[in-house]
């Protein structure tokens, strides 16, 4: 029998991997540093046509696409003359599991089914798990989840205790670790005990199960307004939500929508550590997911990440916990609609660059999620009063992640905080030249890489070459 | 005496997966020195005392074993406290947005 201690089980990692999503990653391998990433997703995903049928059979999709005409009006107020532009929201919340994951477990339990594998196994402490339940009760398959959930006191965040009991609801088995990275090791043991497929949230299949998210959005607009959006904001940590939506725009048509990805500040907290756990008051859409991802996506639990933002992001804006909070409050006191705060993050940032954008114009804010004990701006501050951090009303540029969450005691004190987009960027390359030490960029290398980093093949030379100090044969 | 919960109960286990000291090399000193633990809930095999070591048979019919924490383990997260830093949002918005065009 093979062993079982941490170092054993990582070395099995790939053999583990290769068996539990059945893809040979290998295949796509190009040139030195890349892949063919175009190549990997029509070849191991499925067409948009396809998707679309397979979610129709499990009730994805289709959610009401619906004009924020009172927070519209709010912002128009705050802004300029002739500024604040239209906000329209894409009501995510309404998928069967709470929120737009729906979409990306539908497609992973589909192959799973049709591959013969008894069952589907996802390690997240999200929306994600309840999602890829609700789908795997639909297919009639059985369900594992691993969930990083609790401190070294047994304490867990009222997030992610509720979103554990929903997939509780939904009939699997949750298996509650502590704080971790090694959430990964059970993972991998869990595959390997029972021989389920990894729905991983990274695999092309998950990935273009979000694409009709976009291709809606575009649809619907068009219908109704007879134009493309002008901006589409969308909430970003793992990168497969922005990944995906970004696509499916394209796919519509709509190629020329500036893309933003917003996540929530929390800069200084270490997303590992014990006693940082339990100090911020969001478990994803964050900056400790949102970075780390955008710089390398190959971090996921995948050989090769399907999800690339970097690809399709134009903009990087950050927002302020105690402003999510102020805007979902609005959501429900003057749209009538109660919803997550986490899936409001973009929301956030768009009541901020609306103002910025003409009044002719058109923001979409591509998600909700659901809401309800736990998962609550009431059970989260509460949480965090609890914790030792102080809840305020005042200037939100004051607030310290992990120490304050401060209330804006103003609308017009809600600001979307750009992130230099271009450092990312570097940061991305740094990385990619320090895993494979390469020294001259061959052709297929720089187009790889300028397509990563969404620039020219000519501004991509001209960086590595001056910046990276590299040969660049090709180009 | 602790008191005897019977085979059959819906209860919940812990066990310690990795125990601190051989912990993942890229985790923080502070989670270096806790051990990562496990829980999960399932239906008791026989019955056992709180404390007891146990083994469980999960929904989906899988088996595991570890120290028997909880017997019908509750969801106590929830709502709480009305939070006075939010009540002011609504009032306000309706005010900015009922007041005249200028
Ligand atoms: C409701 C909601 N919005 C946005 C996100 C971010 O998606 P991604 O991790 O693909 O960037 C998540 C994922 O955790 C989510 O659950």
């Amino acid at each position: 029998m093979a062993a079982n201690d941490y170092n054993s089980v990582m070395a099995r990692k790939n053999e583990i991997m290769k068996k539990a999503v059945g893809i040979d990653y290998a295949q796509f391998s190009t040139g030195q540093v890349g892949f063919d990433y175009e190549r990997m997703m029509s070849e191991v995903g499925y067409k948009l046509d396809e998707i679309v049928k397979i979610q129709s059979e499990t009730a994805v999709g289709k959610t009401p696409f619906i004009e924020l005409k009172n927070i519209s009006k709010l912002a128009r107020k705050l802004a300029p003359s002739g500024k604040g532009a239209r906000i329209f929201l894409k009501d995510e919340a309404a998928n069967p599991s709470g929120s737009y994951k729906a979409r990306r477990a539908s497609v992973s339990v589909y192959h799973a089914d049709k591959e013969g594998y008894p069952g589907v196994v996802a390690a997240t402490s999200g929306n994600y798990g309840a999602a890829v339940a609700s789908q795997a009760v639909m297919r009639n398959l059985e369900t594992i989840i691993v969930q990083e959930v609790f401190d070294s006191c047994g304490v867990g965040q009222p997030e992610i205790l509720e979103k554990g009991r929903k997939c509780e609801a939904y009939g699997s088995e949750v298996l509650q670790l502590s704080v971790g990275p090694e959430l990964f090791y059970t993972f991998l043991r869990v595959l390997e005990d029972t021989g389920y497929f990894n729905a991983s949230l990274y695999t092309p299949f998950g990935i273009a199960g979000v694409e009709p998210l976009g291709y809606e959005i575009v649809e619907e607009l068009q219908e109704r307004e007879g134009k493309n959006p002008d901006v589409v904001i969308i909430t970003h940590a793992g990168g497969g939500n922005l990944t995906g939506t970004s696509r499916g725009l394209i796919k519509a048509g709509a190629d020329q929508t500036k893309i933003v990805a917003a996540s929530v500040d929390l800069s200084g907290l270490h997303m590992a550590s014990d006693h940082d756990f339990n100090r911020k008051s969001f478990t994803t859409g964050h900056t400790g997911f949102g970075v780390p991802f955008a710089t390398w996506p190959d971090r996921a639990d995948v050989p090769l990440n399907a999800a690339r933002a970097l690809r399709y992001m134009d903009e990087y804006v950050t927002v302020k916990q105690g402003e999510v909070f102020y805007i979902t409050e609005a959501l429900a006191q003057i749209e009538g609609m109660e919803r997550g705060p986490a899936g409001n993050t973009s929301l956030a940032a768009a009541f901020d660059l609306a103002q910025k954008m003409n009044e002719d114009q058109i923001i979409v804010v591509q998600e909700t999620e659901y809401t309800g004990a736990g998962k609550h701006p009431m059970a989260q501050l509460n949480f965090a009063k609890e914790n030792g951090i102080e809840v305020k009303n005042g200037d939100p540029d004051q607030e310290e992640a992990g120490k304050s969450v401060i209330i804006p005691e103003h609308p017009s004190q809600i600001k979307a905080r750009d992130v230099d987009l271009e450092k990312l960027k570097r940061s991305y390359l740094r990385k990619v030249f320090e895993e494979t030490k390469v020294e001259v960029i061959e052709k297929v290398d720089l187009e790889f890489l300028a397509d990563e980093i969404k620039k020219s093949k000519v501004e991509t030379k001209e960086i590595l070459e001056k910046e990276f100090d590299l040969q660049v044969a090709g180009g | 005496m602790g008191e005897i919960i019977k085979a059959g109960s819906w209860v919940q286990i812990y066990r310690v997966v990795l125990p601190a000291g051989e912990r993942a090399p890229q985790v923080p000193e502070d989670t270096q020195k806790v051990p990562l633990e496990l829980k999960v809930k399932g239906f008791l095999k026989e019955g056992a005392e709180l404390g007891d070591e146990v083994e469980i048979v999960t929904v989906i019919g899988r088996n595991h074993k570890g120290e028997l924490i909880k017997a019908n383990p509750p969801y106590e997260h929830k709502f709480g406290k009305m939070i006075p830093e939010l009540l002011q949002v609504g009032p306000q918005i309706r005010e900015i947005l009922r007041e005249e065009e200028v």
